[in-house]
């Protein structure tokens, strides 16, 4: 392991640990299934990225769906031209997904604040009407980029592994089928792994390089740092991740659509971040599982479930009750992350992530009954 | 005084407009080697102007400021540090967020790692040397104690010894201060006048703008005088002290 400390060998292994035992944990929220808990990986990747641009240098990019979708049509089409191994695609798409961020990135950095996170906004929107119009050849438009039975697969060819004759080929893994909890443990694994490399960002040079920058460029400058290729580079490595996490979509389920580029795609993994805490290392996770969840789970509650659920109270109140609560639910998902969104904008600032350490600071003050002033401690 | 003096910067025929302002004219200045400089004149002579043209914050509207053979017009400024200059501003420019630690570790991985490098595989913690120079130079300028604070809680005036602690430990060849003592009691602004002494003797070049003639007066070697933008008078302290247009520009008719 390179230059962890032993703070941080605790941390990672407590995550990896937490993200292994998904299957158990997750079981009493009736979110245990693997297509879901891979949902929860891989935008928790998606949101690690997004907090290394964001949390540590302050750029806020709206533009980062379209990172996604780009790992997700490279990797179908190298399922589609190479072959139906998993690794090749995604590292594919990670070095894709990189190129193309440096090109995006060197333009819009070119401007701080509100007008670079327009001008990413702009950048993404047009790849997103782009795949709908102009570049249909690349990205089959509408209907998505769909594997076909007589994809050349150039590779496959070549080491005569045509395996499956009947219907269309599966993602595999040297060989191995990647369905149900194989496809969860390869995304939890590369979370693991995205976890660690964020880990090492935080605690480098090179991060507080970009803390720095986020704290005040003006010093940065002045004290010798060439601030835009520190900048360039956060917003490579990001959009990496970003490539990394649209692959993993694409290899849980081999297509790819026009519609991870849309704008409120970029806009969740900002909510994520924000919702979790900017700037720590696990808040993002925590704030894209929560809003996968609320995504998944909560939208599916409906009239009928609260009922059963609620039947315990008397039958006036509980008709009363269910009809606020349903409100909330089902199709008013929208309504409930957003209530909770201002809730932790307002009252904690720093995001969940933050807002129980100071929590857990004032209660452990309150124990000890001393009335001395907790010290703000740094984000981690 | 027969061996001429080494001078490391020279602002030469400078000139700088603002629109129809003359904010700077005729400005030559040269600066020597291992010595400290002090520029004093009234509000609005055009002090901070020349620092900021001197750094590259501003473009001169002509002539040339050249460090030591290298010109430094149109340089950018991370350019100009890595040269060897560091400044200290007239409002302090800190990383308000960070640790007082980790603010004064960050200038000098830019000393030694130079304008860019992405060092991921190292902590900043594990950076033993850099670590233990920058504790010794926060228990110089007396902030060890406030190590692990956010340095946004700091007073004005700790603030400023952070900001020359981080200067200091680049080791500048040259030090801009724009009024380092600026909003420090009397007993802070001694402590950073012992501070900078010490300083002198390790043979780093210092340019300083003061309104405290205490502090110009028991640092500075040679002294300029800055009035509307021109140099009216160079020299010696003691010859600007007698000096009669110092007086009557600046000192008000009386050095007491």
């Amino acid at each position: 392991m390179v230059s962890l400390s032993r703070t941080d060998l605790s941390k990672l292994a407590i995550f990896a640990a937490i993200v292994l035992t998904m299957p158990i944990w997750l079981a009493p929220f009736g979110a245990a299934y693997p297509g879901l808990m891979q949902k929860f990986a891989i935008y928790a990747i998606f949101a690690i990225g997004f907090n290394i641009l964001f949390g540590l240098t302050g750029y806020l990019s709206f533009g980062h769906a379209a990172f996604l979708g780009v790992g997700s049509y490279t990797t179908v089409w190298s399922f589609k031209l190479l072959t139906m191994d998993i690794l090749p695609a995604m590292a594919l798409a990670v070095v894709v997904t990189g190129i193309f961020a440096l090109v995006i990135g060197y333009f819009c950095l070119r401007r701080t604040g509100i007008y670079f996170s327009i001008l990413t906004l702009a950048f993404a929107q047009m790849c997103y009407s782009l795949a709908y119009s102009v570049l249909t050849p690349i990205t089959n438009g509408e209907t998505g980029l769909l594997l076909a039975k007589n994809d050349p697969r150039v590779l496959d060819a070549l080491f005569g592994a045509s395996a499956s004759t009947d219907g269309l080929p599966h993602p595999t893994l040297l060989g191995g089928s990647i369905s149900g909890y194989t496809g969860f443990y390869i995304c939890a694994v590369l979370l693991i792994v995205s976890f660690y490399i964020s880990q090492l960002i935080f605690r480098s040079p090179f991060g507080l390089a970009l803390r720095g920058i986020k704290s005040n460029q003006t010093r940065m400058s002045y004290t010798g740092f060439n601030t835009k290729p520190y900048t360039l580079a956060a917003f490579v490595i990001s959009g990496m991740f970003a490539g990394l996490a649209g692959a993993l979509l694409s290899v849980t389920d081999p297509l790819a659509g026009a519609e991870r580029m849309k704008w409120t795609e970029s806009g969740n993994v900002v909510l994520m971040t924000i919702l979790g805490g900017v700037g720590t290392l696990y808040g993002p996770v925590v704030g894209a599982w929560l809003i996968k969840y609320f995504e998944n789970i909560f939208s599916a509650i409906n009239t009928n479930i609260l009922h059963s659920f609620l039947s315990f109270l008397p039958d006036g109140l509980e008709q009363v009750v269910v009809a606020v609560l349903s409100k909330f639910v089902g199709e008013g998902w929208h309504l409930t992350l957003g209530l909770l969104f201002v809730l932790i904008v307002v009252f904690l600032p720093g995001g969940l992530v933050e807002g129980s350490q100071r929590l857990a600071r004032w209660l452990t003050g309150r124990l000890k009954g001393s009335g001395a002033q907790p010290h703000p401690h740094p984000a981690e | 005084m027969a061996t001429q003096p080494n001078i490391i910067l020279h602002a030469a025929d400078v000139h700088k407009n603002f629109g129809g302002l003359r904010a700077l004219s005729d400005i030559d200045l040269q600066i020597e080697e291992g010595k400290t400089h002090a520029i004093i004149g009234p509000n609005g002579a055009g002090k901070s102007t020349l620092l900021n043209v001197i750094i590259g914050r501003i473009p001169p509207s002509s002539g040339a400021v050249v460090f030591d053979g290298q010109v430094l017009t149109g340089k950018a400024p991370h350019e100009i540090n890595q040269l060897g200059i560091s400044r200290v501003f007239q409002t302090p420019e800190i990383f308000v967020d960070l640790p007082v630690l980790h603010n004064v570790m960050a200038p000098a991985f830019a000393r030694r790692d130079g304008a860019f490098r992405v060092n991921m595989l190292r902590s900043v913690d594990s950076e033993t040397e850099i670590r233990e120079e920058a504790e010794q130079l926060l228990q110089d300028v007396g902030l060890y104690a406030r190590r692990f604070d956010t340095s946004g809680a700091l007073s004005r005036g700790d603030k400023r010894r952070l900001e020359l602690a981080m200067c200091l430990i680049q080791r500048p060849r040259l030090l801009l201060l724009d009024e380092p003592t600026a909003g420090m009691s009397r007993h802070d602004t001694n402590t950073t006048i012992d501070l900078l002494k010490k300083i002198k003797s390790s043979g780093m070049t210092k340019v300083i703008i003061e309104h405290d003639m205490h502090v110009v007066f028991s640092l500075a070697d040679k002294i300029s005088v800055l009035a509307q933008g021109r140099i009216i008078a160079s020299g010696l302290p003691h010859q600007i002290k007698e000096d009669p247009r110092v007086q009557e520009a600046y000192l008000g008719g009386s050095v007491q």
